[in-house]
């Protein structure tokens, strides 16, 4: 074969000459696509991919986008999308492969991470919501919380205690759920914004078969950790010049000059180099990672990417105080998607408040380059070598 | 020097607020503002001008109010800031009452004195001393704040003498809420309309820029409040809240941060009585503390909320705890009566520092 680009476009020809955009559905033509092995050309063939280095997506990106083409809403379906591919491509099995991944492709199945639980979000390893084996079908019970999507999810990774007589990293496991199963209630929690993104899940009895279990019993946490890496560059990254918050703000300067003033200015170049500073580093971190699994290095993509979220949006609000003093909506709704860079300035100010909790937060991450990147030494843990069901709660 | 601190009366004083704030008022309530929006909490309002009469604060004695000052007002300010509570105590009972009284006027001020009636000065909250312009045209005003469920209406009016200063009853013209984020201190759009003619020329005029000048000093308290309020909340909750099998305060990232937090809400304190007792006593130093107190006490406010927030993790970003009610304030204050960039800007001049 020549060289992969080459091939590529040829590839893409024939997927747009066949399926065209203007005139198929969105979810017609990414199943196309993902047959076709362009859907992320790094996975193996077969699963949406032709196995060829990932730099290449963005060729594929760039020609679809050329020609019209769908790509898939990671507004509506962000988690599937970048955290629960790449795990079940790294650790599930072929069937789980099989199963699962095109139908999330086309967004047909939109999935929610049931990771967090009143007791457990910094500290993970102590989700207490446990499942039992019998025979090959496993047992649920317990609740989870800040569930964002569960309400229009219909599936979920989960990870459940399953083992109290070891210390609590050892004993989680990592499941993949179906939120239609009965068992499940998902109650809308309503966020600061006023609409509910995100829920309580409350699992009673819930089903599932041995078959979707990912990683070995016991190996949850390593699992988990594959999932929250993949997030952490998911929620961090940006690609283009001016692609998050500050574009928006940036936009909003060069067309309303009343807003302008010289302090104001030097602020807001301040964080435009900042902001393009961290779009450097993360495509930097991305050619180094296009073979492979993002390490924790991801993290401080997500931190940095947390903080200016947060210090544009407020700088927004200040430079236009007369509009800063009011908001769109407070009507309690549950949204079906999620955009940080959406609605008015006063939801997106609140809204990035969010960024440095979900997927980590920011103290978390700091913990995680302090000790996984820079190599010091660890917090004294007072829950190490313990037995899960002996540690203070 | 300026004498910094409470007064035995002042501190019974905090202590009849405080206890009227905490049996009037819940954050559950507070917080169905947002869903049902009313101009204030009628309890609480009430509590506050008829069992407390702290509504006439700043209003002498011999024109129906208590003859106390800026120093007093202040402490009730701290108290709302720390309650959020949905009063109208700075917009009606400090910025208008101080309008009215810098004019001489007796019959309006008398009944603010005493919580009959509500008035509001008609600007957008954004105006600062020194730096607002009387209302042109018809179009209306907006973003006002305490104009929704007012009585009356201040209108400063442009005219060819500068400025013409207008009471008006709510009833005569048109005041239409608007979505707030700050639906504790509501805003709204008010039509211009004359009515009876206070002031003209520089009375007007000093008559506003008194208001302002008030409201700017005494916001600062409100500020350092809140401000104080989500510090006490965080270090309650940090000291309860286990993760990793010990609460999560014991970890020096957070103990560090809070003590940080710590020093910034004691010198806004600091500032924020500063600029309460250059206004009663109208000290050659008032213009500077004001704006110093105004670019201090503001972002200590938001940061003091924007680290509640931040320190209850996934709990402070639901509707359910009451954390988001102080971080809509505080923003909504940070930007009222000047931005802390407005008023740096303003102090360099005072200081003899200019670019
Ligand atoms: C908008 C949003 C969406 C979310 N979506 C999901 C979802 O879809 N699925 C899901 O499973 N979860 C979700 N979460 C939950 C999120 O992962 C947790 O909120 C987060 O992990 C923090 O946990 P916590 O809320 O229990 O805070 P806590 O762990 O109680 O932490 C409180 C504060 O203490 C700090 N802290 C904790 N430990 C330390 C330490 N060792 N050193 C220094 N500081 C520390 C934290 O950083 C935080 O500021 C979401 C959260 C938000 C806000």
């Amino acid at each position: 074969m020549s060289d992969p680009k080459t091939m590529l476009r040829q590839r893409v020809d024939e997927l747009l000459a066949a399926y065209d955009p203007a005139t198929v559905s969105a979810t017609e033509f990414l199943g196309a696509r993902f047959d076709a092995g362009l859907a992320w050309v790094h996975f193996p063939e077969g699963h949406g991919g032709l196995g060829l280095p990932q730099e290449y997506n963005e060729d594929v990106a760039n020609w679809l986008a050329e020609a019209g083409a769908p790509e898939p809403d990671r507004s509506r379906n962000g988690i599937g999308l970048g955290m629960v591919a790449p795990t079940i491509m790294a650790i599930g099995t072929k069937e789980q492969q099989e199963k699962y991944l095109r139908p999330l492709y086309t967004c047909e199945e939109i999935w929610c991470q049931l990771f967090s639980e009143p007791g457990a979000g910094s500290d993970l390893a102590a989700v207490a919501t446990k499942a039992v084996l019998s025979g090959d079908t496993w047992t649920v019970d317990g609740q989870k919380v800040w569930t964002s999507g569960a309400h229009h999810a219909k599936r979920a990774i989960l990870v459940a205690r399953t083992d109290i007589e070891v210390p609590k990293h050892a004993g989680m496991t990592y499941f993949l759920v179906d939120m239609e199963d009965p068992g499940i209630e998902v109650r809308p929690l309503r966020q600061i914004t006023g609409e509910a993104e995100f829920n309580e899940v409350f699992l009673n009895g819930v089903k599932i078969p041995d078959a979707d279990r990912v990683g070995e019993t016991g190996e949850g946490w390593k699992v988990a950790t594959t999932t929250l890496n993949n997030e952490r560059v998911a929620i961090g990254s940006g690609a283009d010049r001016e692609a998050g918050h500050i574009g928006v703000l940036a936009e909003k300067w060069r067309k309303y000059p009343a807003i302008r003033s010289e302090a104001a200015y030097h602020e807001l170049m301040h964080w435009w180099i900042e902001a393009e500073v961290t779009r450097l580093t993360g495509e930097r971190l991305r050619q180094q990672l296009e073979v492979g699994q993002p390490g924790p290095e991801g993290s401080a993509m997500k931190l940095a990417f947390a903080t200016q979220a947060q210090a544009i949006t407020g700088l927004a609000i200040e430079l236009d105080p007369d509009h800063g003093l009011l908001y769109d909506d407070w009507t309690m709704h549950r949204p079906d998607s999620t955009d940080f860079l959406g609605r008015d300035v006063g939801f997106r100010y609140l809204r990035a408040k969010g960024n440095s909790l979900e997927g980590g937060s920011s103290e978390i991450l700091r913990n995680v380059v302090a000790e996984r990147v820079l190599g010091l030494p660890a917090e004294q843990r007072l829950d190490k070598g313990i037995p899960f069901k002996d540690v203070p709660r | 020097m300026t004498n910094l601190l409470y007064t035995d009366i002042e501190d019974a004083l905090r202590e009849s607020v405080r206890g009227a704030m905490e049996r009037h008022l819940d954050p559950h309530s507070t917080t169905g503002i947002y869903d049902e929006p009313k101009p204030w909490e009628a309890k609480a309002w009430q509590s506050l001008t008829e069992e407390l009469g702290v509504a006439g604060l700043l209003v002498p004695e011999d024109r129906g109010g208590v003859g106390a000052g800026p120093r007093e007002a202040a402490v009730v300010l701290e108290e709302i800031g720390r309650a959020v509570a949905p009063v109208p105590y700075l917009t009606s009972s400090v910025i208008a009452t101080q309008v009215l009284l810098e004019l001489g006027e007796s019959e309006h001020i008398a009944a603010l004195a005493a919580g009959e009636a509500t008035a509001a000065l008609v600007l957008p909250w954004s105006a600062r001393p020194g730096h607002w312009s009387p209302v042109q045209g018809t179009e209306p005003v907006k973003p006002v704040a305490g104009a929704v469920g007012a009585d009356l209406l201040l209108i400063p009016v442009a005219d060819a003498g500068g400025v013409q200063l207008h009471l008006v009853k709510a009833a005569e013209t048109t005041v239409e809420s608007l979505v707030s984020f700050d639906m504790t201190r509501p805003l709204a759009a008010v039509t211009p309309a004359s009515g009876e003619v206070l002031a003209t020329g520089d009375d007007a005029h000093r008559a506003v820029e008194a208001g302002l000048q008030a409201g700017a000093a005494l916001l600062a308290s409100e500020q350092y409040g809140l401000a104080r309020s989500c510090l006490e909340t965080t270090v309650d909750y940090v000291k309860n809240r286990i993760q990793f099998a010990r609460p999560i305060g014991s970890f020096q990232a957070i103990k560090h941060r809070l003590a940080d937090l710590y020093l910034e809400v004691t010198q806004a304190g600091a500032a924020a009585r500063y600029a309460a007792a250059t206004l009663a006593d109208d000290d050659a130093d008032k213009a500077v503390a004001i704006s110093v107190a105004q670019a201090y006490c503001s972002d200590v406010a938001v940061h003091a909320a924007e680290e509640a927030v931040q320190l209850h993790g996934g709990n402070g970003m639901t509707w359910e705890y009451p954390v988001h009610l102080y971080l809509k304030r505080a923003k909504s204050s940070q930007l009222a009566l000047g931005t802390p960039e407005k008023h740096r800007q303003d102090l360099g001049p005072l200081v003899n520092i200019t670019t």
